[in-house]
């Protein structure tokens, strides 16, 4: 399922945060948004979450504005894991999971239906957390709390995968086990993923498409070896580096700040 | 596992059901029977054919049952309302009077009390004071994105506050004789309530009941919080409106029959979720029944003593104690 923004602006005031955003994302393609804080990275996926309304431009998914369809029509397409989740007390895995089922149900469904059912186990099985099933989301470390949001994520059926800044609460070893664990789903179920990711060389490393945030504007968008490069990372984050090729690709080693 | 995983949760909800219903029902027996004129099982079976003593005909048909259904309709109204608002805000202290309904209906109610003007048009006019009172704060809530939780809740504060005062004022200038009446309507009473009430009530209390339920997925997934929830197709202006809506009915006809009580819809939704836990889906069924039972066992104590006490500060004094138990009994077991 493709995903284009097209001159789009928005932020919370008056005042953009965002602005003139335009890029095409293709099926199966993964894309991480990176840029300084402030550069407007989560305000962007906010937009393209619906979340947030633009002031200028569209979102389209499949060549459908996101703005003018329902929430519900979008939500059966596209989830979101955004960056900090409320936990109610005593909620099961199960049925937190249970709940990404909301898109597809009808108005007056009151359990989870055969095929919802399917879908939540699959979602389960995904992410890998089958034995945690029956316990409250509240008692999980936050390597397997995260991957419960994921498999909620995922028990919508999404074609796109919306996530802000996945990693910043886990350990390095839970960071790569959850892009990992995306980077499965992304080539085996051809899901378009979009993430906000805060540090860099994870972000190459992992996606196949990198766009660079300056001021709430995109400086530059390509492929992570094109975007990769001294003069890129010298402007959008104030540092001077050195690109290292690495057995893992173009990985960056930070000399010192400008 | 996954089986085992449903049997907790509906051998837990059935229990907490039974415990519910046959409460309910024990209450309601002796809610008939007990009184100025007691009356035995057989009297009542009696009455209940139109047969034998027809003062206690009279009694069963015209006190005593529709004085028990007002107080069921009222307690499940207020359960509901305070589980809907508490799942909505995300904040436990919610109740079904924090978006103003209390404040707006105690004003007109007050005000009418007071000068003395058309005071057999309160209940209607406390009716319309809550909606009101709800709508604007419900537009004051508007913010980026939707309807906020936080500008709800404090503008619910404000607005009940600037209501409060003017309500004082009244109060303060008035004479005697009408500040207890007043009063008597503030703290509330389910004293005199008959077949009048309920008839005008119950049907669209009825019908607000059961779209409360269906609304239970919607407050499942905005207790993941306002991202989450427009990410899994809820919109908060839409769902807000309408649980904030079918909230506001609730209340606002419970206030119209019976005052103000508080209390039930504060305390019965958190010892509901302590018996079954955070799912709406049985939460907001359960909280009606609960309000149900402990409004109508609250107004059999409050007609049990030589004077007949408001059925408002019975519901605090019995209601306190019983959710202290269960905060306890369910902290203790949260740690095991």
């Amino acid at each position: 399922m493709s995903l284009t923004v097209n001159n789009l602006s928005g932020g919370y005031s008056k005042k953009p945060i965002v602005r003139n955003i335009n890029f095409d994302i293709n099926s199966g393609e993964w894309l991480s948004l990176v840029g300084a804080n402030g550069s407007g990275k989560s305000t962007l996926l906010k937009l393209i979450s619906r979340i947030l309304s633009p002031q200028k431009g569209r979102v389209l998914l499949d060549g459908k504005a996101i703005h003018n369809q329902s929430a519900v029509e979008v939500a059966q397409k596209m989830a979101l894991l955004p960056q900090q989740q409320t936990v109610p007390a005593g909620l099961t895995v199960y049925q937190l999971v249970g709940l990404g089922r909301n898109p597809h149900q009808s108005w007056w469904q009151w359990e989870l239906d055969a095929q919802d059912r399917d879908k939540v186990e699959s979602a389960i099985h995904a992410v890998g957390i089958e034995k945690f099933r029956n316990r409250p989301v509240e008692r999980l470390s936050g390597g397997e709390r995260q991957r419960a949001f994921l498999a909620l994520a995922l028990a919508q059926n999404p074609r796109v995968l919306l996530l802000d800044e996945p990693t910043t609460y886990l350990d390095l070893r839970y960071q790569l086990q959850l892009l990992e664990l995306l980077k499965k789903l992304n080539e085996e179920q051809d899901l378009t993923i979009i993430t906000v990711l805060h540090e860099l060389n994870l972000a190459a490393r992992y996606s196949n498409r990198l766009a660079m945030l300056f001021n709430g504007e995109i400086l530059v968008d390509g492929d992570t070896d094109t975007v990769m490069n001294p003069e890129n990372i010298r402007q959008v984050f104030g540092l001077e580096v050195v690109v290292m090729n690495t057995p893992v690709g173009k990985q960056i080693c930070p000399l010192r700040a400008i | 596992m996954h089986k085992a995983n449903q049997n907790i949760i509906s051998s837990r909800l059935l229990l907490a059901v039974a415990i519910l219903t046959i409460a309910l029902i024990f209450t309601l027996a002796l809610s008939i029977s007990q009184g100025a004129v007691p009356m035995s099982l057989s009297d009542i079976w009696q009455a209940l054919l139109h047969k034998g003593d027809p003062l206690k005909q009279t009694i069963l048909w015209d006190l005593r049952m529709p004085r028990i259904l007002a107080s069921m309709l009222v307690g499940a109204a207020l359960g509901m309302s305070g589980a809907l608002l508490q799942g909505m805000l995300r904040n436990s202290l919610a109740s079904p009077f924090i978006l103003g309904i209390s404040a707006g209906a105690g004003l007109v109610t007050v005000a009418m009390i007071v000068l003395e003007l058309w005071t057999a048009w309160i209940p209607f006019a406390a009716w319309l004071g809550a909606i009101f009172t709800a709508i604007t704060v419900i537009f004051l809530g508007r913010g980026q994105g939707g309807i906020r939780v936080e500008k709800l809740i404090l503008g619910g504060v404000a607005v009940s506050s600037l209501l409060g005062a003017l309500q004082s004022t009244l109060l303060l200038l008035a004479e005697d004789g009408r500040v207890q009446q007043a009063l008597n309507w503030l703290i509330g009473s389910l004293n005199g309530r008959g077949w009048n009430e309920v008839k005008v009530a119950a049907p669209y209390m009825l019908v607000a009941l059961v779209a409360g339920c269906l609304l239970a997925r919607w407050v499942n997934v905005l207790a993941l919080g306002d991202d989450l929830a427009v990410g899994l197709g809820v919109s908060l202006v839409r769902s807000r409106i309408l649980i904030g809506a079918v909230a506001t009915l609730l209340a606002a006809g419970a206030v119209s029959i019976a005052g103000l009580i508080g209390f039930v819809g504060l305390v019965v939704p958190h010892g509901v979720r302590l018996l079954v836990g955070t799912d709406y889906r049985l939460c907001l069924p359960l909280s009606a029944l609960g309000g149900a039972w402990l409004l109508t066992f609250a107004d059999l104590l409050s007609r049990l003593g030589a004077v007949e006490l408001p059925v408002g500060a019975v519901t605090a004094l019995l209601g306190s104690p019983l959710f202290i138990w269960l905060l306890y009994r369910g902290s203790g077991s949260m740690n095991s």
